[in-house]
């Protein structure tokens, strides 16, 4: 697989389908496991690392389902393309910075990757558009099945699977639901939702994960117990929360719509414009700009865009991704440059803008 | 990942759920995280922060006498010491969970609240893996005794390794 055939396309969890999608970005999950002969990452050598992309690659690739897979060699790949991977969620920013023979196999159509050598020997995950949790786990769990049957897990008669980490011990499983909460963020309830999240032991963080801030209004909710409650509790916990965070966002949009319309218009309005005209602009604008645009076309303020579109521009924007696109590297003010011409070519095809365009 | 107070490596990834202008991620060193941990900025620290739960755990748990002592503590299988899992906040091999127990055993409850696993079991069922661990033990052994250059302490570790390898 190319990694410049990847980057055309827009990746299962920003396709923009699946229920509830104008709210919900993706469901996603994600299996720890390790084998049980080999010591957790940290004490593994060059050999062991090795020893351990070896024994999952003979033993799991000889399966159908696994030979569909594209590996990557992740020691061997080019910062950029590193960096690119992350971007699309198919790799975690540890495995992409971490060292020693490690590397990720990719389903094609991006619904699932397996990391190996990250934080635990064996990291599976599954995402798919949209709020679909119940097939999100049977796949991943099909997909730990066909391992399991092949490999010997590290497992605890009353401590579960055993982690590199404490905080993952027992299942194993982190359930994430990603959101789009702009309306929640503009009315300043966020921070009131989160505490209330935390109190029942829900974790939130931004787009790419641990360490990042959130930007362009994306959340991710996710349980942070593991010991103690089953998969399908843990399913239960996130999923019962989900339609209570998106029937707030929705009424705090329809609060806005009804009380502020003047306000919203405007600064939807400004973002598009900006986002239509800047010549130079960072990551982290446009992203704070494509969500509030997002939420514009989902209000019907904004209607010669698709929201498919606005999707494939928060990743096609991304550092790496148009570096991939453009087929060369560049510097940061190049790319502010680039990202601008970029959002340009994009965002005034079809309407009345168009008529300046040259590419 | 740079400590964001000092030169150090942030081994402490904390997530601020309660701060007013929003959710604030901290990456912090060991001391770094104890002295803002400490600081009572934090109200409640989450039960499932490993840098919280550590640090309540250095801070209330025990004196500097019986943490000290804890520190020594050493894995028979893969060597890692008790000091070096709370530098890391990871864990060496499969075994730690059960050399380590009653040092984690808090440690667990005050992450997850519960001690007990519930789901998924794996094919085989809780089986041991006895054998599995002494793969781990014996190829540390054996890496060991290369590095002090006793190569025949070595090569029977090595045939030892081998016999158990070809039965999985």
């Amino acid at each position: 697989m190319k990694l410049e055939e990847l980057a055309g396309q827009c990746g299962e969890w920003l396709r923009g389908t699946g229920p509830e999608s104008d709210i919900v970005i993706s469901s996603r999950f994600r299996l720890a496991r390790n084998l049980a002969q080999f010591p957790f990452i940290r004490r593994c050598g060059e050999q062991d690392r090795s020893a351990i992309e070896r024994t999952i690659c003979d033993r799991v690739g000889a399966v159908e389902e696994w030979s569909k897979l594209a590996y990557v060699d992740v020691a061997r790949l080019p910062p950029v393309d590193r960096q690119f991977l992350v971007e699309r969620q198919l790799i975690s920013r540890e495995l992409s910075e971490g060292e020693g023979p490690r590397g990720v196999a990719i389903d094609p159509q991006e619904k699932f990757s397996v990391m190996i050598n990250e934080e635990d020997h064996l990291r599976i995950q599954v995402m798919h558009s949209g709020l679909d949790l119940q097939n999100a786990w049977d796949q991943i769990n099909r997909i730990d099945d066909m391992i399991d049957e092949r490999v010997t897990y590290a497992f605890h008669e009353r401590l579960g699977y055993l982690t590199a980490c404490p905080t993952n011990v027992g299942t194993g499983l982190r359930v994430s639901v990603m959101l789009h909460l702009p309306a929640l963020v503009m009315t300043q309830q966020i921070e009131r939702v989160f505490r209330s999240l935390q109190k029942i032991n829900l974790a939130v963080r931004g787009l790419y994960g641990e360490g990042s801030q959130p930007r362009g209004d994306f959340y991710q909710i996710s349980n942070q117990i593991t010991l103690g409650r089953s998969e399908s509790q843990l399913i239960e916990q996130v999923g019962k929360v989900v339609p209570m965070l998106i029937e707030y966002e929705r009424r705090a949009r329809e609060f806005l719509v009804r009380d502020n319309q003047k306000d919203l218009h405007d600064k939807v309005s400004r973002a598009y414009g900006i986002l239509c005209t800047a010549q130079t602009i960072s990551s982290a604008e446009t992203m704070d700009l494509l969500s509030s645009v997002r939420m514009g076309v989902n209000l019907g303020l904004i209607e010669d865009i698709e929201i498919p579109t606005i999707n494939r521009l928060f990743i096609h924007t991304q550092p790496a991704h148009l570096q991939k696109l453009r087929g060369g590297e560049l510097d940061t003010a190049d790319r502010n440059i680039e990202r601008a011409q970029y959002l340009q070519r994009h965002l005034r095809k079809g309407n009345r803008g168009g008529a300046q365009q040259k590419n | 990942m740079k400590c964001q107070k000092c030169e150090k490596p942030a081994t402490f990834h904390i997530t601020e759920l309660t701060d007013p202008a929003g959710p604030l991620e901290l990456h912090l060193c060991e001391d770094c995280a104890k002295t803002y941990l400490t600081q009572g900025a934090v109200e409640e620290p989450g039960p499932a922060m490993i840098g919280g739960a550590l640090g309540k755990q250095v801070q209330v748990g025990q004196t500097a006498e019986e943490l000290a002592r804890l520190d020594q503590k050493v894995c028979p299988v893969c060597g890692i010491s008790y000091y070096e899992f709370r530098q890391a906040g990871r864990l060496g091999c499969p075994h730690d969970y059960i050399c380590f127990e009653p040092e984690l055993e808090p440690l667990i409850v005050s992450i997850h609240g519960q001690s007990k696993h519930s789901g998924k079991v794996p094919r085989r069922g809780a089986a041991r893996t006895d054998r599995q661990t002494d793969l781990i033990r014996l190829r540390r052994e054996m890496k060991e005794a290369v590095e002090r250059e006793e190569y025949e302490k070595a090569s029977q570790l090595r045939d030892q390794i081998r016999n158990i390898e070809t039965e999985y």
